[in-house]
């Protein structure tokens, strides 16, 4: 029964409340596939204005609403039925819960009178979500929808973003209910315990601008939180007055352009030897929404030895759970780094006078110079390097191109060698790291801004998870770009057997020609192109960038021996980097 | 924190008293979170408040396992987690319950009765022999009854777990945030 049929305006099925207070929502775009027990909800739909987009399993769902939530900030919105659909959905809440994406996932569940019976599809879906989800929960009464929706997008989006699953059994979609809508205000009265501080304090944020004035060695460690705090211009203004140079994480790419002269690129693992060691140098890490991962610090009792730290962070667990700040901030990265602004100048105004940073940026500039990033040219006849392909992706890309990555070598590599400077234009998965990620989060980020180009950067590893997809954006016509940088190997698996176990190589080859990448992209409607030599990138990019009434799949047969560095190898302090074996030499520049 | 520990050094088991809105499945997110970022529970005890919609958890944590402040604030990100406050125990009132079911052939029961005396606790139930004894008070009040009724040997028994509430000759110390995590 679709909403025109019922009987009373205000009477409403819980499918139809669902698929209306979705609508209420602001949803314009959900992903998902059906199945039993969401089949309800899947009615209504039909008169829905929101599209929905049929996936070919359901993590590519849940991939994809991160992939939007990623680019346009809004919630990406998953629907899927219950069991192992459910099951499914998993992998892609932990992954939003870990890089903080919001997400509202509604999940099928056994009617209630079949709850804990092992009925068909049944799972303990909030149970087994607890722990990757910000918040669930199972609803008993079709009474309960809208406050349960309005909720859950509330949730999902306020405070440190994350994952709210609504698991629906199939007796509650199909009774009755009176449709109401909450206000505002009747959604924060009915959550008594979900109060997110967002202001910062105005002492320690004094504090704050004072103890930035007298450092000599200051840095701004730039996380993924000033992203979804929206702040990128407010983080300008403040390196831009102070002069403090930037490092941005692997989550952050974006919030700081990397072509300003203050931009020192991401720092961690495989971050640049500069931004690595200003890490360790620094007498003052202004930290801005970022969670000192260890990624990042390394060893944690050898990172930042002689640094102060400042941690502005809208999730006061994150205050200490790592390194114990000198000045903790708790609030939004946007309003916190404003007021931050204006203390700076009220104190300077007043006639401070900040600490001279030049000598500290002159030798920040002397590290850029000796150590940008490197790789050993192509040699004529010689295997193609996966980082000029990425160059030659990057220099033909038209401005604002947006970059979605998987997980592994070819992630590295593309938040090294891509330029990015402007917030919102990289996609990937850094907390989780899960392989597979890119194809869906390309189509998810693309259906989102269908105005920009999305290029899908991804590994013949991670494109065999989740290429099925291809087909999902085939059907339809959310024309991405791919290209695979087929190294034959789990490339960052074999880099590890080659550095730390003795190239001992175990199961980590992938036969360069099966599957054949190309004419799989063409099965699934997708056109395919194969690079084997450095004179066919070009021309295959062009070819790739011309094309936008399908997805293209660039097929670049890669240099399987080629590593990313600098690598800072786990467990070991960020002194101790592994330089591009080319710099080695000139490694006593690194003090 | 050591120096300021109120339970004395080397004591590592601080109380929580956590106000959660009483709903299905509350305790399991409790429990979980505890479990998932290996935090320690000594003892647990809930239980409606005197309003129906909230219910109390007394939560005895190990801090060897965690720092108490990350527990706190990992707990404050709970939805359902309405309030916390960590209760001192020179400024709370503390109780538990025990009840012990102790051998006690026909010429040791009048020791055993004499102790239940002594310790003001209760008879619950007598057989042939055995005895069933109960006993409230503080903890350390039932771990000096429990041994001393060790000797006569304790065929089962079971302690619910502390719960507290502050003192009222002064007012309770909110050693918590007011403000909710997100």
């Amino acid at each position: 029964m679709s909403h025109r049929d019922a009987k009373h305006n205000d009477e409403l099925t819980g499918a139809q409340a669902l698929i209306k207070s979705l609508e209420m929502s602001s949803v314009d775009v959900m992903f998902g596939l059906p199945g039993g027990c969401i089949l309800p909800a899947y009615d209504p739909l039909i008169e829905s204005t929101i599209r929905h987009i049929l996936v070919r399993h359901e993590q590519g769902a849940g991939h994809m609403a991160e992939g939007y939530a990623h680019v346009t900030g809004r919630p990406g919105v998953a629907m899927v039925t219950s069991g192992p659909a459910a099951t499914n959905m998993v992998t892609p809440l932990c992954d939003a819960y870990m890089d903080s994406i919001p997400m509202v996932c509604i999940t099928g569940q056994v009617p209630t009178s079949a709850i804990g019976t092992d009925a068909f599809q049944e799972c303990d879906t909030v149970g087994i979500t607890r722990s990757v989800t910000k918040h669930n929960e199972l609803i008993m009464s079709a009474d309960d929808l809208p406050m349960a929706i309005a909720q859950a997008f509330h949730i999902a989006t306020t405070g440190r973003p994350g994952p709210v699953l609504i698991d629906v059994p199939k007796d509650v979609l199909q009774s009755k209910m009176k449709w109401y809508w909450p206000t505002a205000d009747e959604i924060e009265d009915s959550l008594p315990g979900y109060k997110p501080t967002t202001k910062g304090h105005a002492r320690m944020i004094k504090e704050a601008a004072q103890l930035i004035l007298r450092s000599e060695k200051p840095l701004l460690y730039v996380g993924g939180g000033v992203l979804k705090a929206r702040a990128a211009e407010a983080l300008r203004e403040l390196a831009e007055l102070t002069q403090i140079p930037v490092v941005t994480t692997l989550m952050a790419r974006g919030a700081f352009p990397d072509d300003h002269p203050l931009a020192l690129g991401m720092p961690g693992m495989h971050g640049t030897a500069t931004a690595v060691t200003a890490m360790q140098k620094s007498d003052l890490l202004i930290a801005l929404g970022a969670r000192f991962d260890d990624r990042v610090t390394g060893r944690v009792n050898a990172f930042a030895p002689d640094a102060k730290i400042i941690h502005v962070d809208v999730d006061p667990a994150e205050q200490g759970k790592v390194r114990k700040p000198d000045v903790p901030i708790v609030g939004d990265c946007r309003l916190v780094i404003e007021e931050m602004v204006k203390a700076i100048k009220d104190l300077l105004a007043s006639g401070a006078l900040q600490a001279d940073v030049g000598p500290w940026r002159s030798r920040v500039s002397g590290w850029k110079e000796q150590f940008p990033l490197a790789y050993d040219k192509n040699e004529p006849g010689g295997a193609l390097k996966p980082q000029f392909c990425l160059e030659k992706i990057r220099d033909a890309a038209p401005d604002g191109t947006i970059l979605v990555s998987g997980v592994g070598q070819h992630q590295m590599w593309a938040s090294q060698y891509w330029q990015f400077n402007e917030p919102y234009t990289w996609v990937n998965s850094g907390g989780l790291g899960t392989m597979g990620f890119s194809v869906p989060a390309a189509i998810g980020a693309k259906v989102g801004r269908p105005d920009k180009t999305v290029w899908a950067i991804d590994g013949d590893g991670c494109f065999q998870m989740t290429a099925q997809e291809l087909v999902t954006a085939s059907i339809e016509r959310i024309p991405i770009k791919v290209g695979i940088l087929n190294n034959s190997n789990l490339g960052m698996v074999r880099q590890w057997q080659e550095m730390f176990y003795d190239k001992r190589y175990s199961e980590v080859y992938f036969p360069k020609d099966i599957p054949n990448f190309a004419k799989w992209a063409e099965a699934m409607g997708c056109v395919g192109i194969r690079v084997d030599d450095e004179s066919e990138v070009e021309s295959a990019i062009d070819k790739a960038n011309s094309i936008n009434d399908r997805p293209v799949v660039v097929d670049f047969c890669v240099d399987s021996d080629e590593k990313v560095f600098p690598m800072v190898a786990v467990g070991q302090s960020n002194d101790d980097i592994i330089l591009q074996p080319s710099q080695n030499a000139r490694r006593e520049f690194l003090r | 924190m050591k120096s300021d520990n109120p339970y004395g050094t080397g004591v590592t088991h601080h109380m929580l008293s956590v106000l959660v809105k009483n709903r299905p499945g509350v305790l399991a997110r409790v429990t979980s979170l505890f479990a998932r970022r290996g935090y320690n529970i000594f003892s647990l005890a809930v239980a409606p408040t005197e309003e129906d919609d909230y219910s109390r958890i007394s939560i005895v944590v190990d801090v060897e396992s965690a720092p108490l402040e990350q527990m706190v604030k990992q707990l404050f990100k709970l939805v359902d987690v309405v309030r916390i406050s960590e209760l001192d125990p020179r400024k709370s009132v503390e109780r538990e319950l025990m009840v012990a079911t102790v051998k006690s052939a026909a010429e040791e029961r009048g020791q055993i009765v004499e102790l239940v005396n002594i310790f003001e606790g209760k008879i619950l139930s007598v057989g042939p022999d055995a005895l069933t004894v109960s006993l409230d008070g503080s903890p350390e009040k039932l771990d000096d009854f429990s041994e001393l009724l060790r000797q006569y040997g304790i065929i089962e028994s079971q302690r619910t777990g502390r719960v507290a509430l502050p003192k009222l000759d002064r007012i309770a110390r909110k050693s918590a945030p007011k403000g909710k995590a997100s």
